[in-house]
């Protein structure tokens, strides 16, 4: 069992036959000596939910800025639909089919929940600076277009009519939500959620678990999410990788995961004797 | 959106008429004598200030970063026009045009030399390369003397800037503007300001997109520039020092970082204050201070904040109001 396999990399999936979505071949990255991430492969199948698990500090954003590209890697290479990332800026990544949503929400806050999904659709629209200036036919024509495909995409959510209140005013877990729904408006083949149910509660969390299975199966897309809510991750996931310290240490089925004795080490501490065990 | 559904096009006709009228009104009062002379002269600089200003909101205001160059491109614009209309290449109306539009072109050229690098930089880093590109601009005017005329200033340019030009000039800008920030466009401008990593993680690009509104904003102070010239008939170097850029930057921020009409007010109240205040002009600076002073403690949005304002808004409430109260009219009606 080589690390830089491909094949010992894949994680138990649906659809294991067909080429991965995304693949990361021994990825690492160092700041100064400090070793964040280092060696780590995971393979995501088209329309997989996989979760990316572990203690808090473990590097789990730190894979997520790699994969997007805000952080270039020190070794190692990452794959989208089998190309080659390496010369990719955050921008490219986008544009090859990767979007994601941030832990500490980065919305648009002082435009409207319908203009932050517009900047989603950017790309969709393809009208120059000259036809926006002289309102050509198909300024009209393309935001017309995008404003029915954003407000389609907020009633995923039952937001619709939120869409011209300012983002910043939204209450916490709608913000989380319609992040969601501007990453999805840039038409992604893989979305990356970093810790989409915080701070929501039992019911908002249920709801939400509902959503992403409901998101995989309109759009057929892969979603790799950084979760604590073990709920959540054992709910959804077809498919776990946990890390800690920076390194993976187990990969695998909700199950497997669960009764995997490095993982339960990872997050509980060693055990010392038996006097907890009956 | 549009509840009461008042349709684009009738939209667009109301404000088009409103900019007739405006245009036509001031024609009249400027032309038929009925303002002395100072007068109508501030009328004009009200007039460029408010195109450097609405320029200068592009990249201040709603792309967030901080340009302190803005008396630079004003110069490169001011000469390139004057050295046009000297030249005498066209004549009328289209000598007027073409040397407003070189000017603008030049500017935006320089526009964008100095924001690709200068835009990688942020914030007090980006301020101070733009100062220094500034005062090079002026440098380099002086050390030119037998294009630009050097410290002696360039004289007799012809004086096309009447209330017609500037203010055609002014709507353009606007307008311009108003349409590019109402496009996809003026959304990835937003949203740079608002995130810029989260702007880049949705596939804009950001360095795009800054050097477009850096080049934009140029290009208008470019023809504010040369309307400048256009009124003075002289120009001198020390007339595009750090003091000008300062002032246009108080007039942004005392209207509000982000509001076109905020920094149209703004140019309004500052430009025109010396003429109400003729007896205490020693103090001028001290008032101008004191009220940017008073406005950042009680209001640090600037007077109009973000908000910007829109004829079909504003019809829109009227009308609200009118067929609310019609409504309580004909229910009161019912009951007695």
């Amino acid at each position: 069992m080589t690390p830089n396999d491909p094949r010992t990399a894949l994680l138990p999936e649906r659809d294991i036959h067909k080429t991965p979505v995304m693949e990361c071949r021994a990825l690492g990255i160092d700041f100064g000596g400090l070793t964040a991430v280092d060696d780590f492969n995971i393979t995501v199948a088209p329309t997989e939910i996989a979760g990316l698990i572990g203690p808090n500090g473990a590097g789990k954003t730190t894979i997520f800025n790699l994969l997007t590209k805000v952080y270039k890697p020190t070794r190692g290479a990452m794959f989208l639909n089998g190309k080659n990332t390496k010369k990719m800026n955050t921008i490219k990544a986008n544009q090859a089919g990767i979007a994601r949503t941030f832990q500490n929400i980065r919305l648009f806050k002082e435009m409207t929940v319908l203009e932050n999904v517009l900047v989603g659709l950017h790309n969709e629209m393809n009208y120059n600076l000259l036809s926006s200036v002289l309102r050509f036919p198909e300024y009209w024509r393309s935001e017309r277009i995008a404003k029915g495909r954003a407000l389609e995409l907020l009633s995923i959510f039952n937001m619709q009519d939120d869409a011209s209140m300012k983002a910043g005013a939204l209450p916490y877990g709608s913000q989380r939500r319609l992040e969601i729904v501007r990453a999805l408006a840039t038409n992604p083949c893989i979305l990356l959620l970093d810790e989409p149910a915080a701070g929501m509660n039992h019911s908002e969390t249920d709801e939400l678990m509902e959503n992403i299975r409901k998101i995989r199966d309109m759009f057929q897309i892969a979603i790799l999410l950084i979760e604590h809510d073990m709920n959540l991750v054992m709910g959804i996931c077809e498919g776990i990788a946990v890390i800690n310290y920076g390194k993976l240490i187990a990969k695998g089925t909700p199950k497997d995961i669960q009764n995997n004795p490095v993982v339960i080490e990872a997050y509980l501490g060693k055990e010392l004797g038996n006097a907890d065990s009956h | 959106m549009n509840r009461l559904g008042i349709k684009t096009p009738a939209r667009y006709a109301i404000n088009a008429t409103l900019i007739i009228a405006f245009i036509y009104w001031g024609y009249v009062i400027t032309q038929g004598g009925m303002l002395t002379r100072a007068q109508n002269n501030i009328i004009i600089q009200v007039g460029f200030f408010i195109i450097l200003a609405v320029s200068l909101n592009l990249p201040a205001g709603y792309l967030g970063q901080l340009p302190l160059g803005h008396a630079g491109f004003m110069a490169v614009g001011a000469y390139i026009g004057a050295l046009f209309w000297r030249s005498g290449i066209l004549s009328g109306y289209g000598s007027v045009v073409g040397g407003l539009i070189a000017a603008g072109i030049v500017s935006a050229i320089f526009g964008i030399i100095i924001g690709v690098p200068a835009l990688r930089l942020r914030g007090d880093y980006l301020a101070i390369i733009t100062l220094g590109f500034g005062e090079m601009i002026r440098v380099l005017i002086m050390n030119l003397p037998s294009i630009t005329g050097g410290a002696q200033g360039l004289q007799q340019i012809p004086r096309h800037s009447n209330f017609l030009v500037v203010y055609i000039c002014v709507i353009v800008c606007c307008l311009v503007i108003h349409m590019i920030m109402k496009s996809r466009h003026g959304r990835a401008i937003l949203a740079i300001r608002d995130n810029e990593i989260a702007t880049e993680s949705m596939g804009i690009n950001t360095t795009y997109y800054k050097v477009m509104a850096f080049a934009v904003s140029a290009f208008f102070a470019g023809v504010a520039g040369a309307l400048y010239a256009g009124t003075l008939g002289i120009l001198v170097p020390s007339d595009f020092n750090f003091m000008m850029s300062i002032n246009i930057l108080m007039i942004v921020v005392l209207g509000g970082l982000g509001s076109m009409m905020g920094s149209i007010i703004g140019a309004i109240v500052l430009t025109s204050l010396p003429l109400f205040m003729q007896g205490l002009n020693q103090y001028r600076l001290i008032i101008y201070a004191l009220l940017l002073i008073l406005v950042m403690i009680f209001k640090p949005s600037g007077l109009m904040g973000t908000y910007d304002f829109s004829m079909g808004h504003v019809l829109e409430k009227v009308g609200g109001w009118t067929m609310r109260s019609k409504k309580e009219g004909g229910a009161s009606d019912d009951s007695e």
